[in-house]
């Protein structure tokens, strides 16, 4: 501490020093509270059956945020965050129906356990030093290892999967309204903003500013004295919990949670997508993924269900949003490689 | 007192022994060069004492403390501070950020850290792209951005690995003329480096290695009028 007393602070800096951490942070923070403000009242201009899209683009929106974390910000590839997303899922539906455990302290579990298991998993494959290609395969092995787990599990109903019980009335408690009720919009709502606040108090602080600075160089962070195994784990253990939330309010919103809903790959794929998408390693990108790719899944789903005369041979074609996804992606890699909202806003800066 | 104590260090990859019973005392405040052709395991050496990688036998003893087998953050944590041959900045960050990244070792917050990394730019005379992508820098600059994130760490004693490779002679001088002010300031320095000109200035002693182990140890005069010296690194016009 004998540096502070030799070195007259304040004296020496240069004048144009910006104090950006507090003002770029507290700016963040602004966005997200207008954003949240704006979103809020959404429901009221939209038609009434836009609510599962809503809903479906936040689900989303959360899972994708969480997949940011660890992937963007920490540049560990996860290909596995089903794994995550489905502890959540069936955390939430087997203390709810088994133990009559609420669904909002079923969340809270859920999360420490996913973070828990991310932890583990994540542990196993830094250590023994897989990284790239080779970690995302790892974390996409342990998803199937889940999969699996999940369908042959009595505990879980194996393949069937597990309902949540209706109730008669309404509860905040066991998070159950009336079918059209704005609260399935607003709860998820909020889970995001919290998200999105988490990402950029976690971004901002010394243990995120550690955890990029070990995404771009490890060698170089751990000789200037960063411990990187346990900032990677921390960075972990908050993705992990985020899109954890996620799954266990898919639980709640769908009152049913099944092995593929939960681990399939395909959940995997819906948290990266909408970050990589929107930009991968940016606060805002997941979100505006997430915009894009809800309400076009939806539009796919329906274009499926019931198409129009020309497209008549896609009638109950399954796989087409997964194929359109594809599409997206390279269409974003090759113009946009750093995603809607990266790219706009290195464009920006120049 | 010595600061650190490298007793017989030996360091194998399979069969290539790259470091052999290495031994080597130096005594606190000592600018300690290094010299020696490629593959002599001048960076392997940097690399055991760091704590980037384990030693096959012997051990390291810095500030009284065994530190053989420690990693590479706890090792800089302690105040023995390395900087590598090929720069490794942080791309994604400015050259601001890049620094306040080491000085969040002392200051947890932010802008505190900010404080401090921009009074060690300053010292590296880099102020003027405090703002700049660190990607953006010329290597002259770069170099002086691995001196200034080691710098901000404060350490007892630095590691530099050719810190002057790359740039021209008139890049040289002026970092020469930082090394010695940091040194000044009673950091011990330990350097490997090529240019024998800096060598010659800089160094109090001088250790020549040649296939992982001490081919001679002294002062630098003497040392490059060793035949043998002259014989493996040196070349017969120096």
């Amino acid at each position: 501490m004998s540096a502070t007393t030799e070195s007259p602070r304040g004296t020496k800096l240069p004048s144009a020093l910006p104090q950006r951490t507090h003002d770029g942070a507290r700016r963040q923070y602004i966005y997200l509270a207008v954003g949240l403000v704006v979103l809020f009242f959404l429901p009221f201009v939209l038609p009434e059956s836009s609510q599962p899209v809503l809903v479906r683009t936040l689900i989303y929106g959360i899972m994708a945020v969480g997949w940011n974390l660890m992937s963007g910000y920490g540049g560990m590839f996860s290909f596995g965050h089903a794994a995550f997303f489905g502890v959540g899922a069936y955390t939430d539906a087997v203390l709810l129906t088994n133990f009559g455990i609420s669904p909002w302290i079923a969340m809270i579990i859920g999360a420490v356990f996913s973070a828990g298991v991310g932890v583990l998993i994540a542990y196993l494959c830094l250590r023994y030093k897989l990284a790239g290609s080779y970690f995302a395969l790892a974390t996409f092995a342990f998803a199937q290892m889940f999969l699996l787990l999940a369908q042959n599990l009595e505990l879980v109903n194996r393949t069937e999967g597990i309902n949540i019980p209706l109730l008669p009335e309404d509860s905040w408690a066991m998070l159950q309204f009336g079918q059209d009720s704005f609260n399935y919009y607003w709860i998820p709502l909020l889970l995001l903003a919290a998200a999105v606040a988490v990402t950029i108090a976690f971004v901002y602080s010394r243990p995120g500013r550690y955890t990029q600075a070990i995404r771009d160089d490890p060698v170089a962070a751990e000789s200037l004295g960063i411990p990187i195994m346990k900032y990677r784990l921390i960075t972990v253990a908050l993705s992990c919990a985020i899109t954890s939330i996620a799954g266990s309010y898919y639980t709640q919103y769908y009152l049913f949670v099944g092995p593929e809903q939960a681990f399939s790959m395909h959940v995997s794929t819906d948290a990266i997508v909408p970050a990589v998408i929107g930009g991968v390693g940016t606060i805002w990108g997941p979100l505006i993924g997430a915009a894009v790719v809800g309400p076009l899944s939806e539009l796919v789903a329906a274009v499926v269900r019931n198409p129009p005369p020309f497209l008549e041979f896609l009638q109950g074609v399954s796989g087409l949003d997964v194929a359109i996804y594809a599409v997206l992606l390279i269409v974003i890699v090759v113009f946009l490689p750093k995603g809607i909202y990266g790219t706009i806003r290195e464009r920006l800066r120049k | 007192m010595s600061i650190l104590k490298l007793e017989g260090l030996s360091k194998s990859f399979g069969g290539l022994r790259a470091l052999r019973d290495v031994t080597v005392e130096i005594p606190e405040r000592e600018f300690f060069g290094i010299i020696g052709p490629n593959g002599a395991g001048k960076t392997t050496l940097f690399s055991v004492i760091a704590g980037q990688l384990g030693p096959t036998s012997g051990r390291v003893v810095f500030d009284g403390q065994d530190i053989t087998g420690w990693s590479a953050d706890k090792v800089a944590g302690a105040g023995l501070v390395r900087t590598f041959q090929l720069m490794r900045p942080f791309e994604s960050m400015t050259v601001l950020d890049n620094v306040s990244i080491a000085s969040h070792r002392r200051f947890r917050s932010t802008a505190k850290s900010r404080d401090h990394a921009a009074e060690v730019i300053e010292r590296v005379g880099l102020s003027q792209y405090l703002n700049k992508m660190s990607g953006t820098l010329p290597t002259a600059g770069l170099k002086r951005l691995e001196l200034a994130r080691a710098l901000a760490l404060e350490p007892k004693i630095l590691l530099l690995d050719e810190v002057l490779a790359g740039l021209v002679p008139t890049e040289r001088a002026p970092i020469i003329d930082l090394l010695r002010d940091i040194h000044r300031d009673g950091v011990t320095v330990m350097f490997v480096e090529h240019i024998m000109a800096a060598v010659m200035a800089l160094s109090e002693r001088l250790l020549v290695m040649h296939e992982g182990a001490e081919l001679t140890l002294g002062v630098p005069e003497d040392v490059v009028q060793d035949p043998r010296v002259v014989e493996a690194y040196l070349g017969e016009d120096f």
